[in-house]
This record gives structure tokens, sequence and C-alpha cells, in this order.
């Protein structure tokens, strides 16, 4: 068997992991690691530049691809920055795994340099964790954390590894496991078949169905069994925040996004159904809006592949556990077979009503441009005009704050995998690292980072990194010289005193700040000059394009859920009008 | 209401530290908490006490169960079952209130362990209502210091939570 040292064995086996590009930012504790990488060609190292970005690109590759994201961080400081990257990626349940170098094992707990308990930080954001105790053990851990982190309901996990087991003059028989089994971890991989039959009952009963979907649709790639059961269904489809690409953005059936910002017709229905299928979406807070109100006539059925999420705020009343791919062909199969059928009236009539719904929109079906406002652009037109010059087909990633919502409601994403946004934990500064780590995963894809001046400068430095390994992200800034959503909440809530959201004349010229890393600034501020440059934009392939478009500074986002004590059904639709 | 959770948890390092930082994480409440390993070196056997409402105590398995670490949950106040406590107190013994001390802990059939010219230190088992009982009982007398080791429990009959 092969002799490695430590530092060998952990590039080697993150190859046998199926590793390709590995995000990071080197450090002592991580040195012996980064001397195998500089020996090898088979797993590329990313150098970014803050160890936030690092998971935020590794994140982003796992969310656009579907495989395990890396990242190689080093102890202390190292780790720390590392953190908020890690808690996005656990609120949102993607696959990575995050390697962080540690003090050598005798110095553990003594308050070395650089010494963290990294294990101890991330506990309560990850998937799982491992200190590495001995470098035999570095392979089956590495092989276990890539298991862990991207099987069942995926999630970030940390391996920990003290310097000295890293060691070059330390050779140990590199083994990488072909299986692994561990006996405390199996996660469930079919759903129950008498739930299965219950739920297809109710299904066939409903006279106002409405499918749920979530990320878990996305994550589970059962979006093409979440097509199929909605057509044979004929029931309308709202996705979530996270969900959305799992049911196409153009097809009649879809109703919009659901939630705080979600279409007037999709939180409508959902208030009026009498039957809710919920696919991999966890009735989040940003959905439901106050849960003693939420639904009142619905009878829900939840699947979802982790026994947690079903009756945590909202009580299921057929749970089902499982894959949401697999539970989906089951309905499907079933469906065929039923001896009960739909009352196609009723679903008739209730699109007739959905459809009416529809009809009085809380979101713009034209543009939003007044030409009575003059030249002003207003945000929504931007996502517009990026959807039209994209053909819908962009990997969108985005920050946090009005930008995200917007993009969210006028981007109509027809596939999974193409709309990257922290939806969990928020995290702005994800947006420009996540599109970096897309595009490296798809080359020659159009690859948006759809932003604010407020989030952008969370992350900005990492312009660099797409210089230095050309990753040539389109970034669409949305330039309201505010903290938007902040600003939103003060208008609506606090008087409109506007507590540290204004940047006043603090910010810089994004343009020259772009050229000034070799990349192309193209500076927007008119209406009737928008759709010509954003076609600029995507016409440059090859280059880093920062639009940083000036938008109405006033606009608000709508529909927005009237909280707290609201209902689904309760949001302002504009300024001035409620429902 | 309350319930006793019986886990049987991989004996790792951090292990024990992930289930006691799900409860604080999550809001759940810890009454008590003990654990050891079992006869399988591998594994230690965690009990712990905890109360809330149906949906809270389902909730608290379903996250146990989901923890890598904990290989199995049981539930012991679902069915009849044994719980036992351990109690060491030591309380103030002096002239006439030694007799009334050792009646005490005769009726509660606890022992007494150690003995000095001022003060016992007892020991009794049982399930906690008893130990709550047993410090009530001797209500008058000075307790000096008092620990419990938490409840351990287990089914009754042949129903065993093992691997």
């Amino acid at each position: 068997m092969e002799l490695l040292s430590g530092g060998e064995i952990v590039v080697r086996a993150l190859k046998d992991a199926g590793v390709k590009y590995l995000w990071g930012y080197p450090g002592g504790a991580a040195l012996h690691i980064y001397d195998a990488l500089f020996q090898q060609s088979d797993v590329q190292h990313i150098l970014v530049r803050h160890e936030q970005a690092a998971t935020h690109a590794a994140d982003g590759h796992a969310r656009s691809t579907g495989e395990v994201g890396a990242v190689l961080v080093t102890s202390g400081p190292g780790a720390t920055n590392a953190i908020t990257g890690i808690a996005t990626a656990y609120m949102d349940s993607i696959p990575m795994v995050v390697i962080s170098g540690q003090v050598p094992r005798e110095k553990i707990g003594d308050d070395a340099f650089q010494e963290t308990d990294m294990v101890g930080i991330s506990r309560p954001i990850v998937k799982h964790s491992f200190l590495v105790k001995d470098a035999t053990e570095i392979a089956a851990t590495i092989a276990k954390a890539f298991f862990i982190a991207g099987s069942g309901r995926p999630g970030p996990v940390v391996v920990d590894i003290p310097k000295d087991v890293t060691a070059p003059n330390h050779r140990v028989p590199y083994e990488y496991p072909e299986k692994i089994k561990i006996r405390s971890y199996q996660p469930t991989v079919k759903g129950h078949a008498g739930q299965i039959k219950r739920a297809i009952k109710t299904l066939l009963g409903a006279k106002r169905p409405v499918i749920y979907s979530g990320g878990g649709v996305v994550l589970g790639d059962a979006s093409s069994q979440l097509i199929e059961l909605a057509r044979s269904l004929n029931a309308p489809v709202t996705n979530t925040l996270m969900g959305l690409g799992a049911y196409p953005g153009t097809d009649d059936q879809f109703i919009g996004m659901l939630g705080m910002h979600g279409t007037f017709e999709a939180n409508t229905a959902m208030h009026h159904a009498d039957v809710i299928l919920a696919v991999g979406a966890r009735f989040d807070d940003r959905v439901t809006n106050t849960t003693d109100k939420f639904c009142p006539s619905a009878k829900i059925i939840h699947i979802d592949i982790d026994p947690t999420s079903i009756s945590k705020t909202i009580a299921a009343d057929i749970p089902i556990v499982g894959p949401c791919d697999r539970v989906l062909q089951e309905l499907i199969d079933q469906l065929g077979c039923s001896d009960d059928s739909q009352d196609e009236s009723a679903i008739t009539e209730w699109w007739t009503q959905i459809n009416e719904w529809r009809d009085r929109h809380g979101i713009y079906t034209k543009p939003r441009h007044d030409a009575s406002e003059g030249n002003i652009i207003k945000p929504q037109d931007v996502i517009r005009s990026l959807f039209n010059v994209t053909g819908g087909d962009a990997f969108v990633t985005s920050d946090v704050g009005q930008h995200q919502m917007f993009a969210a409601q006028y981007y109509l994403f027809n596939k999974p995998r193409r709309w990257i946004n922290s939806g969990g934990l928020g995290t702005m500064g994800f947006g420009l690292p996540a599109a970096m780590g897309v595009q490296l995963a798809n080359p020659g894809a159009d690859v948006a980072c759809v932003t604010g001046e407020g989030s952008i400068q969370m992350c900005i430095q990492e312009l660099s990194t797409c210089t230095q390994y050309g990753l040539p992200v389109k970034i669409i800034n949305l330039n309201n010289q505010a903290l938007g959503m902040v600003r939103q909440w003060q208008d609506m809530q606090y008087s409109s005193r506007y507590s540290s959201s204004i940047y006043e004349d603090s910010l810089p010229d994004f343009v020259k700040l772009a050229e000034s890393y070799g990349h192309v600034g193209i500076k927007v501020t008119h209406f009737d000059e928008l759709e010509e440059k954003m076609a600029e934009c995507f016409s440059l392939k090859d280059r880093v394009v920062f639009m940083d478009i000036c938008v109405d500074r006033s606009e608000h986002v709508y529909p927005m859920h009237v909280a707290p004590n609201g209902s689904m059904r309760d949001m302002w639709l504009s300024k001035t009008e409620r429902t | 209401m309350r319930r006793i959770l019986s886990v049987l948890l991989e004996n790792e390092p951090g292990s024990l530290s992930r289930v006691v930082g799900l409860f604080s994480q999550r809001g759940y409440n810890i009454d008590t908490l003990t654990v050891a390993p079992t006869e399988d070196q591998t594994l230690s056997r965690l009990t712990l006490t905890t109360h809330g409402n149906d949906r809270v105590i389902e909730q608290i398995t379903k996250n146990l169960n989901k923890l890598i670490d904990v290989v199995k949950v049981v539930d012991l106040t679902e069915g009849p079952h044994i719980e036992r406590e351990l109690m060491l107190l030591k309380v103030k013994a002096n002239d006439l209130q030694r007799a009334e001390i050792k009646r005490c802990v005769d009726i509660f059939r606890g022992q007494i362990v150690d003995v000095n010219a001022h003060a016992y230190t007892v020991q009794i088992v049982g399930n906690s209502d008893k130990l709550d009982a047993f410090i009530q009982a001797i209500g008058d007398a000075d307790i000096l210091e008092l620990v419990r080791t938490g409840v351990s429990g287990l089914a009754r009959g042949e129903k065993s939570l093992r691997l």
C-alpha cells in the first residue's frame, strides 16, 4: 500500500471524493496541506481574498451542480471567517465539506497562536464535524464527511485537522474506503406506503389544491417528478424563494413565489386552499406569516426527507418522510392506478378563481417604467431586462435585500439550480463569491450576480479573485444609494426615520473600482439606455462586467405580507393599497 | 409533561456536547442528565428528563435522532418503566436530631454512609418523587449539601434499547 504523509492524504482523499475545485486560503496550520496541493494537479485550489468567500464560492458550486462543495482554511481566524458561509450553507441545506487546519495536537487547549475551537464554534451550524487525531484516520474521515454532507438532507461538514497530523515526515498507508457505512446514520430512502395512499386519496378529493414546493425539490433533483404530478393533477404550483426554478416560472400552472413578498395569487390561493401538498418546504416564518392564521381550511400533506421539518411550525395531517424524487414518483405511479377520481368541475372553478386573482396582480406584468416620472429606472425593469437579454437561461446569484426579492419576482426561472441565493440565513456578501463558484463549475454559462451597493461591498474584494482565475461574472448592481430593504421597513414601520441606512456621498465610483481590477465598468442612469447596455454587458463574454445601475431610490418591494398578526392573504400591494 | 428519554450515543469525543448543544440551541429544557459508557465500550447511554407539550417532545426526539452520533432514542415514559435516581445528602446531626434523622432514613430505606460527630451523610435511591419526599420529610434538619445523579431508567419486561 502506498505510503503518504497526512498532508498528501488530505489532497488525495479530496481527489478520490471527486473534488475538482478547492476554495481556500492558506495559513500556518494548513501549510503542510498547501505544500501537498502544490505538488499535484488533480485538485485545483482557488485562492480567494477572504475565507467567507471561499465558503460562498463552494456553496455556489454545490447549488449549481448538486456536487459537494469543498473548502480549505487555516486555524483561528481562517476558521472563524468561514463561519458565516458555513451557517449560510447549513440554513439552506447545501452540501459542503470544510477542512480547517488546527494547532498541533499537543497545543490544543493552550490558547496557542491562531487556535480556536473550530468544532465547538461550528457545532450549531454544521450537519456534523470531526476532529482528526491521527494521520491514519484522515482518508476515512474525509470520505465520511463527503458522504454525510451529500446524503439525506444535505449540509455542511467540518473536518478539523491539527497541523502535526499532516506533517510531511510521518507517512502512513493510504486507503480510501470504497463503501461508507455509519451505523448511526441511515437517511430514509423511501416514503411510507400507507401515507402515500392516504395522500393520493386526499389529493384526488381536493377541490382547491395547491402544490407548495421548496428548496428540497431543487436539492433532491425532483423537478421532473414535480412537473409530472402537477400536470396530472392540474393543480396550481407555488415555489418558495429556495424552490424557484423547480417548477417552470413561465408555465401557466405556476402562480409565482409565495410568502412575505410572494404574489397576490399565490398567497391568496394558499389561504383558500382545501389541500396543500408541501414538498421539500419547511413552512418558514417568511412563508407562513402568523402561524395561527395559516391556511385555515387546508389539509396539509407534507413530504420532506428530514422528519424534524415536519410539524415543526405547522402540523401536517399526512406526513411523508422520504426523498422528494422518490416519494413524488410513488405518488405519480399510484395516481395512475387509483379508483378515485378528481372533481373536475371543482378544479375548473378553482382555476377560474385563481385567474381572477391573477388579473388583480400585486406585481407588475407590464414594464414598471412610467414616462411621467422621467427617465428614471425602476429596479423591477432591470431584472426584466436581464431576463430578456439572457433569454431567461442565466445562472442568477443574488445578495440580500430588495434586489434579491425583485430578482426572485421578475426573473422567471424555468430550470432548477439556476437561482442561487441565501434564503435561510440571508447573508449579504453571498452573491459575488457564489457567482464565482457557479462560473467555475459552469464554464461558458451566463452568470449574473444581482446585488445592491450595500451587499456588494461586503465581499467586493473578490473582484480580484475573478481577475486571477478569469471568472467572467456579470455584476448587476441595483444602486439606490441606501440599504433598500432596511429603508423600506423604516418607511413602513418607523415613520421614515432612516437610521443608518443611507450612504450619503460615501459610495465609491464602481466603474473605476471595477476598472482598477482590470474589469469593465458600465454605469447606467437612464431607462432608455438600460436594454442596450445590458446587451453590451452580456456580449463581453470573457470579461467581468460591473453594471452600476442607478435605480429609483423610493421603490418598495410589493406585495408584502402585513405583519405582525397577518395571515397569508393579508398583503400590502403598493404603498397605499392593501388587501 | 415530564418525559424520560434514553439515548444510545456513539462514545466519541464531542458527542455529549452535541446533545447538550441541541437543547440550548432550540430552546428545549433539560431537567436532569446522566451519561456513562455501556457494556459495549463504543457506546454511551444517556438518560435525560425533560418537559414540554407533545409537539415539543416530538421535535426533541426527532432532533436527537437527527444527530449523526445518536444511534437510538426511546421515550421511556411511553410505556411501563423503572426509574431510579441516587441522592447523597449531608445533614447536620446533633444530639436529639441524630435519632430522628436515622429513623427517617430507615423509613425511606436509605443508608447512612458516613458519620461524624456533627453530621450524617445519607444515601437514598429511588424515583425522583421519593427523593423529593425525603427532603420534605427531614424538613427541620439542616442540609449542608446535597447531590443527585439525575434519573436513569429502563423499560420494564424484555424490551431493550440496543443495537
